[in-house]
């Protein structure tokens, strides 16, 4: 499948001049697939030279929760045409949750994520594991496997439902320890969410739409943060949205919990306010929140109680959307506009700087995700998985112009601060000039075989 | 006024207007001959998602008084269900030419999504949506208790608000879009409401509301009331842990015999109780409540043509009195055309 003729060893490119996480300029060279050198006044010897002045290098972005929709809803979206919004959106790496259809509970439907992700070719696409067979939240689906196949599964995660059986939880948690992986919840209350249609406060009680409750999160979550102490595991929380999450994880690390948490970049800027529209581009799950939970967040993510921007990127075709609110399907695209409205959001708003970006989109998810060539420093040696961002450009966001199949922007119409120039991908740069420019090729051995893996089945 | 959505962003002078036009149409229905020639022409769709006989057979009454011709659309039941999209339908309507459509649905919003999308480019009515709003339902409420509270203050009605008026809702708040129209246009008017139910149905948020909240109904009426306005409780409320048991709700909440007479009681001789039907007797109210002197009910549901003869009027027959000129070719020049029929050019 990857007979091309580019390969990692080829293309060398000298940046020249970018500020690395945003600190003082230098140069990068980019060479066989890893940072050859980085210095100042480098040579190019050769190499295509990219100026970088003005711009920012970044390591490459990593997804800890992206919906690729395949196999199952290509309709929605494919791992080729997601996969392209990420590489344009400066990523490098995503996981790509486990709702697709089939469910990917089994090692066989992990493989087919991983091989349709190399055979794109844009980033590292890591597949994620459900917890229980087909997300049905009654039995274990075998994590072994999952972890053990060529994906090498680390984060299990029934993504879209909770799981909500404290016992199933537990076992879950317990049983990932044996190969060092991750439950990611989806904390979500059941019972006190049926038929929610959004956040329950003041504008759900105008509005007359189901409300979602806050304590429905929050109280999983509390649960969660305890049986992870208890059984010694490690825990992610999923898009964590609102101010009473921050507060429970807070005290939890303060305890010493391995727990991780994870904000979407739409809920570290809308509101529930936003739903007077009826318009159904706003409607996610969790849902938008008020202000004081998007200030909680905000925080919450510079001060690392959250550890992770993670976009729950989730497309959906129109007819999904061009309906009755209560008939509408839950989610948001956000590959393409996550990098800006963090900018937006976190960094213009001084809370951030381009370090913190680094680890909050690379560093810490690529920890997560147990990822050991993602997330890395712009060291020479190391991977060349690398985002140039030009953060004084301004754009116009336009759904119909993006790579993703969904138009289901809710930043649509907004001007956004900060634009990728450039993603480069194991040393390859699948985005050049803010344009998709071609796929990293795997070489065809590793197209089948992960490059680290020794064992398969 | 292009639509009547809700009655949360009705401004005073609109609500007045229409309250003013349906006191005229009320003429029209005291008449030999119930009719104008007004909407001769014009098709109005009554586009029902939900089953209500008595909302959709108003509506229809109303479009015919004013001639226009009546389309019903009964979803329920049809093509229209999950499969067909409320997209796909409204684009139907509009290829057919519907100038006006009143819709009724399950879902929260769905008028809004007509209203706000270019699927159809004709006037929307919202004749309840989910448990968000039923405006025709809360200016039949507000005409009800303006031609009372008018008759007691010896002034006319027209041009009058409801200022001062006391009036308290009782019942299923959380699910009631009437109660939220009723909420909204009594604020509006300058009425103070109260609104007394179990805190189970109650939504969060209702302390943001412009009213009172009472969780005691014979407090409520002890402080005085004008106007009692019971709310039908659902049978699928029953069994949901809102309330233990009917009968327990009943004593508590509903509109009891007891209740009926601590009004003569209390010296509230002049206390309507309201109902915006069907009723559960026995439940939320008793007979001797609902057939009382006291009761609305009726006059509710005969002011409900009138209101939806102004609504109707207003929106399709133009609305002289405020800037025009929305984009809306089509809507508005066939409205000047036609309001040259118009009896009364007087609004």
């Amino acid at each position: 499948m990857a007979s091309q003729q580019q390969d990692a060893g080829t293309g060398a490119y000298l940046i020249r001049g970018a500020a690395i996480l945003g600190g003082a300029p230098e140069d990068l060279l980019i060479r066989g697939g890893i940072i050859a050198e980085r210095g100042l006044n480098l040579s190019a010897d050769g190499a295509t030279v990219i100026e970088a002045a003005g711009l920012v290098a970044l390591p490459g972005m990593v997804d800890i929760h992206t919906h690729l929709r395949e196999p199952g809803r290509e309709d929605a979206e494919t791992v080729e045409t997601g996969t392209r919004a990420a590489a344009l959106g400066g990523y490098t790496a995503v996981h790509a949750m486990a709702n697709s259809t089939p469910v990917a509970d089994t090692a066989g439907v992990v493989e087919q994520v991983l091989t349709l992700g190399r055979t794109a070719g844009w980033v590292d696409v890591r597949p994620v594991g459900a917890v229980t067979v087909g997300l049905a939240g009654e039995q274990l689906a075998e994590l072994g496997a999952m972890a053990d196949s060529r994906a090498r599964v680390r984060v299990f995660s029934d993504d879209g439902i909770c799981v909500h059986d404290p016992v199933l939880m537990r076992r879950a948690l317990e049983y990932v320890k044996a190969f060092d992986g991750v439950v990611a919840q989806h904390a979500q209350e059941p019972r006190l969410t049926a038929g929610a249609q959004m956040n329950e406060g003041e504008v759900s009680a105008v509005l007359g739409l189901t409300g979602w409750p806050a304590v429905a999160e929050e109280s999983i979550i509390a649960r969660d943060v305890l049986l992870a102490q208890h059984v010694g595991s490690r825990l992610h929380v999923c898009h964590v949205s609102t101010a009473g999450s921050v507060e429970i994880i807070r005290w939890a690390k303060s305890r010493g919990v391995n727990v991780t948490a994870e904000v979407t970049p739409h809920h570290l800027w809308l509101t529930d306010e936003l739903a007077r529209s009826y318009d159904p581009v706003y409607k996610v799950n969790p849902p938008l929140r008020t202000d004081a939970d998007v200030q909680a967040l905000r925080a919450a993510l510079a001060d690392g109680t959250i550890d992770v921007v993670g976009t729950d990127h989730a497309p959906h075709p129109s007819e999904h959307k061009e309906c009755e609110w209560a008939q509408a399907a839950m989610g948001m695209t956000g590959l393409e506009t996550a990098l800006s409205v963090v900018q937006h959001t976190m960094i213009e708003t001084g809370l951030m700087g381009w370090a913190d970006f680094a680890r909050v989109t690379s560093t810490a998810p690529a920890a997560i995700g147990r990822l050991t060539d993602q997330g890395r420093p712009l060291d020479a040696g190391e991977p060349a998985n690398v985002t140039l961002v030009d953060p004084a450009a301004r754009w116009t966001v336009d759904p119909s112009k993006m790579a993703t199949m969904g138009r289901n922007s809710p930043f649509a119409g907004r001007e956004l601060p900060g634009k990728v120039v450039a993603t480069f991908f194991k040393g390859h740069p699948t985005v050049l000039d803010g344009k998709l420019n071609t796929p990293y090729r795997w070489l065809p051995e590793q197209a089948e075989l992960p490059g680290t893996a020794t064992a398969g089945h | 006024m292009k639509h009547l959505l809700s009655t949360e962003d009705l401004s005073l002078s609109d609500a007045v207007r229409i309250l003013d036009t349906a006191e005229e149409m009320a003429a029209v229905g005291e008449r030999e001959v119930k009719k104008l020639p007004t909407l001769r022409g014009r098709t109005v769709v009554n586009l029902f998602f939900e089953d209500s006989t008595r909302t959709r057979i108003s509506f229809e009454a109303a479009a015919k008084r004013l001639s226009a011709d009546v389309i019903n659309f009964s979803a329920k039941g049809s093509s229209v269900s999950k499969g067909e999209s409320l997209k796909d339908t409204a684009q139907t309507l509009s290829a057919m030419g519907a100038d006006a459509v009143v819709i009724r649905h399950w879902a929260s919003g769905a008028p809004h999504r007509l209203a706000a999308t270019d699927w159809i480019d004709a006037a929307v009515i919202n004749a309840g949506d989910g448990t968000h709003e039923h405006p025709t339902q809360a200016l039949l409420d507000a005409f009800t208790m303006r031609r009372h509270w008018s008759k007691l203050a010896g002034t006319p009605s027209a041009g009058a608000a409801l200022t001062g008026m006391r009036v308290a809702i009782a019942g299923d708040v959380l699910h009631s879009r009437v109660a939220r129209s009723n909420v909204w246009l009594l604020r509006t008017l300058g009425a103070e409401v109260t609104l007394v139910a179990p805190p189970t149905l109650l939504p969060i948020g209702v302390e943001k509301w412009p009213c009172s909240v009472s969780y005691d109904l014979d407090e409520t009426l002890a402080r005085g009331v004008d106007a009692m306005m019971m709310l039908r409780v659902q049978g699928e409320r029953m069994n949901a842990s809102f309330f233990p048991t009917t009968r327990e709700y009943s004593r508590r909440w509903g509109f009891d015999d007891n209740r009926l007479r601590a009004l003569d009681t209390l010296g509230f001789k002049d206390t309507i109780i309201m109902h915006p039907g069907p009723m559960n007797r026995g439940l939320e109210i008793s007979s001797a409540a609902a057939d009382s002197p006291r009761s609305t009910v009726l006059a509710q549901v005969r002011n409900g043509v009138s209101i939806r003869m102004a609504a109707l009027y207003l929106l399709l027959s133009g609305d002289t009195r405020e800037p025009a000129g929305r984009p809306n070719t089509t809507t508005s020049a066939s409205a000047e055309t036609t309001s040259a029929h118009a009896p009364k050019e007087s609004h």
